[in-house]
């Protein structure tokens, strides 16, 4: 599962490009959106696209994408779940 | 500065007719022209609805007489199909007896072709004739070279959704200051995987036909069309005793600043076009009879532009609808397809039904017109919103 | 009707430019057949989670709409109308090739959104929480002119006060492979000296980003009045100097009255005809200037041309390095900027001293 959690926070930060974010800077915990990292809908939809592309998770609507993405602990909990590969 | 300008052609082909009276009758009988892609070899065709224009480029390359080395994008096919047509409907036989310009939104531009031959430029000479026709300025000198226009003021606008509106805006306001006689005026998309797959990453396409101001509206169809229209200075209309169609009476363009691709929830943007345009018009909000609203069909546009029109009308709210549910969303051909449909409505006292709603949205009351409806219309309103926040509005009327 | 000025300006390209201190002092040596924007400090004007989706052309216009807006002083714009003849290249080749390599699937939104003509307009837009007149040209060599006769056009009629106009244009590394195939891009290195001298088909490929304020009224920093400005979709090499000499007249000039001449070479020998025609013909007894054996050949860089007929303009000097010929006028009032791509889009920008 921790190890699930510092993969997520290396592929945040690469595929959303946080130059100035390390994994470290993530708590688990934090907030992805709003206050938080201060992730917006267009990185929402990126992250769509890598449930589905790195763990076979394929949602429809973008909204459910915003509770799935609360933080990186959620993230966990819900790949670990669903996840097909 | 609050004279109209006058429109004295127009032409059009879309998913729904080849030219401005198939459009119409389409129009009037309620015949839309969704279906699953044909032109285009895309995985996305069965997840899918789009208004296309159902002729292959060879056919179109046939139509137009076009040599087998032309270099012709789609979009610059269907462009001159449309500029050709606006032409003819003014009468126009001889295009330099006035200065004449064109002004033609497009964002798509020569991307189909690009998308097509991208590797194959790099190995097969047979395709690299299409590099030049990638940049989005090469479909408008194009349609001028076909047209005759020459040693004069063509140029491109490209602000996504709205760019068409725009080129009619600025169309108009070149008339204004007397810098051309004449300017023909409007837009081009065609379909491609571009779009198709960009729009998808958005999440905003739908599956099925598109159902605008619907509360249970599941996104847009995109769409392929191209639309002119010749706008005439006072000068040349009293000259050739031209009939005038309608009039280009107001124009406001704004941004919404607020978000790249999303429109504001209170539609900052819409509002602040419509204003402008209304001021330009020197029109009051109530004397508006229609309005044809952008309306592509998207949770977030059709929420963002209600709220917009609910701020300039509130209780004053004369009928309005989006014709998207007929040919999908062309894109930066939006804005001079649905001039076309409100100079139709202007001409014929009609207006065009919101196909496919059934559920109005919990946010407001709102409800489009669903049914086709007589009316005398002196002026409609039209709106065109796009990406980058882009916002633009044109009202037509029949008087000047 | 107002008269127009240019009341600041900003340019970033493979020169130094982007610093308003100095006027093409350093001169950077290339010896290429396509050549790189020279990057100021993005960091200093873009704050990071605004900067990590922009590709270097958003960078360029964002930044450059800054250094502009600064030296005019002011907040904000009535309206902000950019040109690009080629648009964001970078996010599009990202997403073409995405689709094709990935087969239409698993496609993220950033670079399609990103690679919309208009995001660069829409980012200052969005930047400065504009919400004013946002209009983007796309028509080749004269995207950036028709911006410039926009502005001009609501600034006479007093529809507005201030406006941002800019081009930008940004190199995609697919895009210059393949126009290298048809010989738009030179077959060999050159240096700068050699450009104009090269006799060899196509030109130097750049990129690079100018942007101006134009006003209605003149302020402490002004450049230049922008006089007129015209546009010819096609022009043959007959009729140039025609079409100048009508352009003049209806400015109510005579070729006497230019005291210099900015020409848009770029060392073609298939294009550099319609300048050499005019140099040695209209316009044999005028100095003449160009500038793009220093920026390069892209689709908006005849904004550098209005960039640099401004910066003489205001300090009334002209740095060797763009001279064609020998000829120095005593005082610099009225300046010719002509342009064309290719033997198409032509453009004319009349400049006075202010």
């Amino acid at each position: 599962m921790s190890e699930l959690k510092e993969e997520l926070k290396g592929k945040i930060i690469e595929q959303l490009n946080l130059e100035d974010v390390s994994v470290a800077d993530i708590a688990d915990d934090d907030a992805l959106f709003g206050d938080g990292l201060g992730l917006d809908s267009i990185d929402a939809l990126e992250l769509i696209v890598m449930l589905d592309k790195d763990y076979g998770i394929r949602l429809s609507d973008p909204k459910e994408g915003r509770k799935i993405f609360e933080s990186v602990q959620v993230m966990a909990d819900y790949i670990e779940e669903h996840r097909t590969k | 500065m609050s004279k109209g300008v006058a429109i004295t052609g127009m032409g059009i082909i879309s998913a729904i007719g080849n030219n401005v009276a198939e459009n119409y009758d389409a129009l009037i009988n309620q015949r839309k022209g969704i279906t699953r892609v044909d032109n285009i070899e895309t995985i996305q065709r069965d997840e899918i609805m789009v208004g296309e224009v159902k002729f292959t480029n060879d056919e179109l390359i046939a139509q137009l007489n076009l040599p087998p080395e032309n270099n012709y994008s789609r979009t610059a096919m269907l462009g001159v199909i449309a500029a050709k047509e606006a032409i003819a409907n003014s009468g126009i036989t001889n295009i330099k007896k006035y200065k004449t310009g064109i002004i033609s939104g497009t964002s798509v531009g020569g991307m189909d072709m690009t998308e097509k031959y991208y590797y194959e430029y790099l190995t097969d000479k047979e395709t690299q004739k299409y590099i030049e026709s990638h940049h989005a300025g090469d479909s408008t000198q194009k349609i001028a070279e076909q047209l005759g226009v020459e040693e004069s003021l063509v140029t491109t606008i490209s602000t996504a959704c709205s760019s068409a509106a725009n080129a009619i805006m600025l169309g108009a306001r070149l008339i204004k200051s007397g810098k051309l006689d004449r300017v023909v005026v409007g837009g081009a998309d065609c379909l491609s995987k571009f779009t198709i797959n960009g729009f998808k990453t958005l999440m905003i396409l739908s599956d099925t036909f598109n159902t605008p101001f619907d509360e249970n509206r599941k996104g847009l169809n995109l769409g392929e069309a191209a639309a002119f229209l010749v706008l005439e200075s006072d000068a040349v209309v009293k000259a050739e005793n031209k009939k005038v169609l309608a009039y280009v009476k107001g124009y406001g363009n704004a941004n919404d600043a607020f978000h790249q691709t999303a429109s504001s929830d209170n539609g900052d943007g819409a509002t602040l076009a419509m204003e402008k345009a209304l001021r330009v018009a020197d029109l009051k909000a109530s004397e508006i009879d229609y309005i044809n609203a952008h309306g592509t069909a998207t949770g977030n546009n059709d929420l963002s532009e209600g709220r917009a029109i609910l701020r300039i009308f509130g209780e004053e709210m004369p009928e309005f609808s989006s014709t998207k549910a007929y040919t999908g969303h062309t894109l930066a051909a939006a804005g001079a397809i649905e001039a076309v449909y409100s100079v139709l409505a202007l001409q014929n006292n009609i207006i065009f039904p919101n196909l496919n709603f059934k559920t109005p949205m919990k946010e407001f009351s709102m409800i489009p017109q669903t049914e086709l409806k007589k009316k005398e219309l002196n002026t409609v309103l039209s709106n065109s919103l796009g990406f980058g926040g882009n916002c633009s509005t044109v009202i037509f009327s029949k008087e000047a | 009707m107002k008269k127009v000025y240019i009341n600041s300006i900003a340019s970033i390209s493979p020169q130094k430019t982007y610093d308003n201190c100095n006027f093409l002092d350093e001169i950077t040596e290339y010896n290429d057949t396509v050549i790189f924007a020279q990057d100021p400090d993005y960091k200093q004007y873009i704050p990071p989670a605004a900067a990590r989706r922009m590709a270097k052309g958003i960078k360029m216009g964002v930044v450059a709409s800054k250094i502009a807006m600064d030296e005019a002083g002011i907040e904000t714009v009535d309206a902000i109308i950019t040109g690009t003849g080629m648009g964001c290249m970078i996010d599009s080749e990202k997403f073409v090739s995405a689709i094709i390599d990935n087969n239409e699937q698993y496609l993220t939104p950033t670079s399609f959104i990103q690679s919309t003509h208009n995001t660069v307009a829409g980012q200052i837009a969005l930047g400065m929480e504009c919400k004013a007149y946002n209009f983007t040209y796309v028509h080749s060599a004269i995207s950036f002119e028709s911006a410039l006769l926009d502005a001009k056009m609501q600034l006479e009629n007093n529809e507005a006060e201030h406006i941002l106009v800019g081009g930008v244009e940004e190199l995609g590394a697919h895009t210059t492979k393949v126009h290298r195939l048809i010989n738009h891009i030179k077959p060999e290195p050159v240096s700068i000296s050699e450009v104009l001298h090269s006799k060899t088909e196509g030109a130097v490929f750049s990129e690079g980003t100018n942007f101006f304020v134009v006003s209605n009224e003149k302020t402490k920093s002004c450049y230049a009045e922008l006089v007129a400005v015209e546009t010819f979709n096609t022009l043959q090499k007959e009729k140039v100097s025609e079409a100048i000499e009508t352009f003049l007249k209806e400015n109510n000039l005579k070729l006497d009255d230019i005291d210099l001449v900015v020409f848009g070479n770029n060392g073609d020998v298939d294009f550099d005809g319609y300048y050499n025609k005019l140099s040695e013909g209209i316009f044999s007894k005028t100095q003449q200037v160009f500038y793009k054996h220093l920026v390069g050949e892209n689709n908006t860089v005849s904004a550098f041309g209005v960039w640099l007929a401004s910066k003489i303009l205001k300090t009334q000097t002209v740095p060797e390095i763009v001279k064609i010929n020998k000829i120095n006028s005593s005082e610099i009032k009225t300046v010719l900027c002509y342009n064309q791509y290719r033997g198409q889009n032509h453009s004319l920008v009349l400049l006075r001293k202010c």
